[in-house]
């Protein structure tokens, strides 16, 4: 693979080069959208946590912003906060500036509210776009490919066509060196012994084993089936019967790919090849936590039809449902609906695949960006709020 | 003539329509490079699902050679199978 990409001091490589506005609380987002809706070139993150809510999840949102502020697709971050909040705003701000790339942090309480920080962020976020501006895309390849892997809004075609067609790309990328993530455990509950299976080994696939039954316990601990909420009603729509059926088609994403390792939510992997992130499969959460870990380009199949993108990372939508590629054109970048009537083998539908991570890569725009459906965030908690 | 359904391994116990099949149209079941025909007593649509043999109750369905769930009623060859005959074994917290 080869495709012009933006690298950062750190050595990772960006697929895009956008000036980064993450609110760092729940109390914060209006200004950091406020801020990015005046910068040309800056894009807000914002979310609903940060606040009232234990340690771990106080923890995990303070690391998981420290991903995304550390994300190459970002040339710049400028970090707001309200002023009072529970995330632990030093060590965000220590953990970008760390990667090497220009950081500033605004409190909204400290500069006497949310118009004066505005003012005073849209200052720094056009310095930050003029600066970003000026570096130049570098040639790159699949050793520089942080690929996140999801599959959204599922039906019975995705586990017979769109998932092992990106299989196929998977087992090419890492055999090129490149990172693969897979999140979704949820969607691992009835197929994790052949995901185990694929395990470099049989500590690493342990962990897979244990992932799936925190996700399995939390879910049963509600007391009810979780059919309806997995799968959901449009996977029944669509064909999908359980929560088996759905795994045994989502795991089709990986191919034969070793699971080299396992990892916590949106921790950055450190090591190549494919790895497993803990996730749920809800796509705000799980597009954040792909984004925090460092993909650069998320590959998301999908059935019947899922819009989301994310505000920074390209979200590239394969469908294998002809009716879902004729009827949902704004939405999708392409289809192998071929693969079902065996008008395409699943080797040809990958390489097409893998050229349209190869020139989305180099900047061409996703359906998603383009269109601006790219909300799709939030981070991912266990606890309560209190 | 074109396959209508596809079951993906030999050993499973459904398969899957990649056609609207109408109720009393034989299916063309690909499985691998064989074609079964299996005539379908209800209408099957679109990545819909429906049993190549007899499935008893409580039997479990197969997919992918692996267990996808198991029948909550007796489902006929050619009946559609979903949630209104089909159960998951998973994520089951109704059951503890």
């Amino acid at each position: 693979m080869n495709f012009l990409g933006y690298r950062r001091p750190d050595g990772k490589v960006g697929t895009r080069n956008y000036v980064g506005i993450i609110s760092t609380v729940v109390c914060a987002n209006e200004v950091a959208k406020g801020i990015a809706d005046k910068v040309s070139g800056a894009v807000a993150f914002t979310h609903q946590q940060g606040c009232c809510q234990t340690a771990p999840d106080l923890t995990r949102v303070t690391e998981t912003l420290c991903g995304l502020g550390c994300n190459p697709n970002l040339a710049a971050v400028l970090l707001i906060g309200l002023g009072c909040e529970g995330t632990e705003m030093p060590a965000v701000q220590e953990a970008v500036a760390a990667s090497g790339k220009p950081v500033r942090t605004l409190f909204i309480q400290e500069l006497g509210g949310a118009a004066k920080t505005t003012a005073e962020g849209v200052l720094i976020a056009q310095e930050m776009a003029i600066q970003a501006s000026q570096i130049k895309p570098q040639k790159c390849g699949s050793a520089d490919i942080v690929l996140g892997l999801k599959c959204g809004s599922s039906d019975t075609t995705s586990g017979l066509s769109a998932n092992p067609a990106l299989g196929v790309v998977v087992e090419r990328l890492v055999a090129e060196d490149a990172v693969a993530i897979m999140g979704e455990v949820t969607e691992f509950i009835g197929a994790e012994h052949i995901l185990a299976a694929q395990a470099k080994d049989e500590a690493t696939g342990q962990k897979i084993l244990d992932l799936v039954e925190r996700m399995e316990s939390r879910a049963k601990a509600v007391g009810v089936d979780m059919r309806g909420g997995q799968p959901t009603p449009g996977n029944i729509a669509g064909g999908l019967t359980t929560i088996e059926e759905k795994s045994l088609g989502a795991i089709a994403k990986v191919g034969s790919a070793v699971v080299q390792e396992v990892y916590e939510y949106g921790r950055t992997p450190r090591v190549k090849g494919l790895v497993v992130m803990d996730s749920p499969g809800r796509e705000p959460e799980i597009l954040t936590g792909l984004a925090a870990a460092g993909c650069n380009v998320i590959a998301f199949t999908t059935g019947r039809g899922a819009p989301q993108g994310f505000p920074f990372v390209p979200v590239i939508k394969i469908t294998g449902n002809e009716k879902t590629w004729n009827h949902l054109r704004d939405h999708m970048d392409l289809s192998v609906h071929q693969v079902m009537d065996g008008r395409e083998s699943l080797g040809q539908a990958g390489t097409r695949i893998y050229e349209a991570i190869e020139t989305v890569a180099s900047g061409t725009g996703t359906k998603a960006e383009i269109s601006g459906y790219v909300q799709a965030m939030d981070i991912y908690v266990t606890g309560p709020v209190i | 003539m074109e396959r209508t359904a596809i079951a993906i391994k030999e050993q499973d116990n459904v398969a899957t329509a990649i056609k609207d099949i109408p109720a009393g149209q034989e299916a063309l079941v690909g499985v691998g490079e064989q074609t079964l025909t299996v005539p379908v007593s209800q209408d099957i649509a679109y990545g819909h699902k429906f049993a190549l043999r007899a499935i008893a109750k409580g039997e479990a369905v197969f997919k992918y050679n692996c267990i996808i769930g198991r029948a909550t009623c007796d489902i006929e060859p050619g009946q559609h199978a979903h949630v209104h005959n089909m159960e998951s074994l998973r994520g089951r917290g109704d059951l503890d």
